[in-house]
């Protein structure tokens, strides 16, 4: 299924997609008025707690950045028809990478080196965990979404023994690495802003919420303006005519995939570097899986997984408020309105399609058809 | 030599245990796939019936009530997922992808709302849960050397739902391969549009299956909570779901190797919990994580063509329209 090539752009990509978004909602309510609190109140409370309260705005750009990086590894894959569920793990195995690299430079070299180098390793493993099923895709023919699938779980497996076994703390009971050295990691912006004389209430917001903004723009240009975003895309397109117009399918499932992994790696720059300060278990904390709301809500393109990526970014910082303000519905809320996002904004999508069409076709068929 | 068998009947007897679930499970991923729909859901599926199953069995009193209020919520899920899928033409994996969060959101959120105990379902009594049968005659055969031991222990002493499992498993095979309906199933999953000419209706063949499917995540469910367990706990079906969903690919889509893949991977499980602490002579301490990554580590080397070759249903994951 597409988007119907019947009503215009600005029904199809604007309104309908809007309209899912508010049906998903309308549910949500139902439910929350079924447990017996007003979901009108509901909504209050988050979006006080998202944006109005001091600090909120700063927790929602934090959650902001995650769901960026998630979004944008599940929309490359996308854009190749790959579906890639395994950002949960990529972005666990990217904690891996940060977490090697500090361990074991921190000691050594200047704190901003060591972070530079944190950084690469977060993309390095990420990567690796998203070339090997994009390899398993391209050259064995398993299943894409089944072996990222399996690839999550073996992570998480990995993780606890490396976490629980290997590289604990010595004498910690919790299953966490050392603190990294002081000055290793990226400043948070209230640090940032104090420094500058600003005034900025604390948030866990940090840099890596400009890496977010710079690397969707480089998205948006390697998707859009270059020969390799073109091969993904027909290769999204069509497999058939990619292969007869001379791209190298196997090596591009490859690439994509390990540019996808590498973009769900970034997450743990973003928890480990800017909030963290060590490497913790279950640090990805689904986001992984979020990140694909994101992408079908941002419909692949980066400006829409901004948008999409503020939206659950406002959705889990104002469901923790929830927990505070209501006795009956908790965070979890957010996991149920997540998934009826999945539900109608991804699988769905084109339900509204027919109804559209016949409507739009009744108003303005005859001006089409002339 | 007395100790290591009495360690190998407890082994078998916690394998059994645990790959009830992941039978039920794995069941239902074939009869759903096989007609061409791909079931991410199972997992969603087998924890909103758990839920449901402990809720209905606390309110009645009655664990039979509770099985079916699994089964009833079980087949919703596959519904929505038809009406996705089937109706919308939606994509399959997106949409069992929601009705996995979707049921880790709503058991929870449901649960702090009906019962206020931090998403858990309150313990159930024995008289509210399927409780173990012991077989006649254990007695008069408890003298067998070998055989008592493991008829006592490994075959009898199991809630009725396990029995049940194994019965599933012949009722899918059966059905799958000796039935008409099996037939235009599997033909379903192959070439829909074959089936469609032959003046079968395609829709209302995977809306079919799917509700199987949802029947037997159902009673996968209620066994977690109304019999294995005694309530419901959040995220109890904590990815047996994926696991049934790599048993049901190693099996290759067939009901009786993928009842083996369940039983091995019910095994390595009951192995990991066994050894851990243990030191092996050779090996030193094995891992529990590494028992734990087994399974998937080895569906994805099955799935790599490394060890056999695994090939799904020719349409599956593909909606059927019939303008093409």
């Amino acid at each position: 299924m597409s988007d119907s090539n019947i009503i215009p752009k600005w029904l199809s990509v604007g309104v309908i997609p809007l309209f899912n978004l508010f049906l998903a909602f309308c549910v949500s309510g139902l439910f929350i008025f079924l447990i017996g609190e007003n979901p009108f109140k509901a909504i209050s409370v988050m979006i006080k707690g998202s944006f109005y309260y001091p600090g909120a705005i700063g927790y929602t750009l934090y959650y902001t950045t995650n769901f960026i990086f998630t979004g944008l590894a599940v929309a490359l894959a996308f854009h190749a028809r790959l579906f890639n569920i395994g950002g949960e793990g990529q972005a666990y195995l990217g904690g891996l990478g940060v977490g090697l690299m500090c361990l074991i430079f921190d000691q050594y070299i200047a704190g901003f080196l060591v972070t530079i180098l944190a950084i690469l390793g977060s993309v390095i493993f990420g990567a690796v965990w998203g070339i090997i099923p994009g390899y398993l895709q391209a050259k064995r023919g398993s299943h894409i979404v089944i072996t990222t699938i399996m690839f999550n779980f073996i992570a998480a497996a990995l993780m606890v023994y490396l976490l629980v076994n290997v590289i604990i703390e010595p004498g910690q009971m919790s299953p966490e690495t050392r603190d990294f050295a002081t000055g290793v990691g990226l400043v948070q912006i209230h640090m940032l802003a104090k420094y500058l004389g600003l005034n900025v209430a604390m948030s866990p917001l940090n840099l890596s919420f400009g890496i977010a903004l710079i690397v969707s723009i480089g998205f948006w240009f390697l998707v859009w303006r270059t020969k390799f975003g073109y091969e993904v895309r027909s290769l999204g397109h069509s497999e058939t005519s990619a292969v007869y117009s001379g791209i190298k399918v196997s090596s591009t499932i490859i690439i994509v995939m390990a540019i996808s992994g590498g973009l769900a790696g970034l997450v743990a720059v973003n928890e480990l570097l800017g909030v963290h300060n060590k490497l913790l278990l279950g640090f990805t904390a689904g986001y992984g899986f979020t990140g694909i709301a994101v992408a079908l809500m941002g419909r692949n393109h980066p400006f829409g997984i901004f948008l999409a990526s503020l939206l659950f970014g406002a959705l889990y910082q104002g469901g923790t408020e929830l927990d505070f303000e209501f006795s009956s519905i908790t965070r979890e809320m957010v996991l149920l309105i997540q998934g009826l996002i999945i539900l109608f904004s991804g699988a769905l999508a084109y339900m509204l399609n027919p109804l559209v069409e016949k409507i739009y076709l009744k108003y303005y068929g005859n001006f089409n058809n002339a | 030599m007395l100790e290591s068998l009495q360690l190998i009947i407890s082994l078998l007897d916690s394998t059994i245990r645990i790959a009830t679930p992941l039978i039920f499970c794995a069941m239902a991923g074939i009869f759903s796939e096989r007609s061409g729909i791909i079931d991410i859901g199972l997992e969603g599926k087998m924890l909103l019936s758990a839920f449901v199953a402990a809720t209905a069995t606390f309110l009645t009193g009655s664990p039979i009530l509770g099985l079916f209020a699994a089964i009833l919520a079980s087949c919703s899920a596959s519904l929505i997922h038809g009406f996705a899928c089937i109706t919308n033409k939606g994509d399959q994996v997106i949409s069992g992808l929601a009705i996995n969060i979707l049921a880790s959101g709503l058991t929870i959120t449901l649960g702090i709302a009906l019962f206020s105990r931090g998403g858990q379902t309150p313990p159930l009594g024995s008289e509210q849960r399927f409780m173990p049968i012991e077989f006649p005659f254990l007695d008069q055969i408890s003298f067998i050397p070998v055989f008592g031991d493991l008829f006592a222990e490994v075959i009898s002493g199991h809630n009725v739902l396990v029995y049940v499992s194994i019965l599933a498993v012949f009722f899918t095979y059966y059905v799958i391969f000796k039935t008409r309906f099996g037939l235009r199933l599997r033909a379903v999953g192959e070439k829909p549009e074959a089936v469609d000419t032959a003046g079968i209706s395609v829709i209302k063949m995977r809306y079919q299956s799917i509700l199987i499917a949802g029947m037997l995540c159902g009673l996968a469910g209620a066994y977690l909570s109304i019999a294995h367990g005694a309530g419901f706990g959040r995220e109890m079906s904590a990815g047996k779901g994926y696991i049934a969903l790599a048993a049901m690919i190693f099996g290759k889509w067939n009901p009786i190797p993928t009842l083996f893949a369940c039983l091995l991977f019910g095994f390595l499980e009951a192995l990991g919990v066994r050894l851990e602490g243990v030191e092996l002579l050779w090996i030193g301490e094995v891992p529990v994580q590494i028992m734990q990554a087994l399974p998937y580590v080895l569906t994805v080397v099955l799935l790599a063509g490394f060890i056999g070759k695994a090939r799904a249903p020719g349409a599956i994951g593909v909606p059927y329209s019939k303008e093409g």
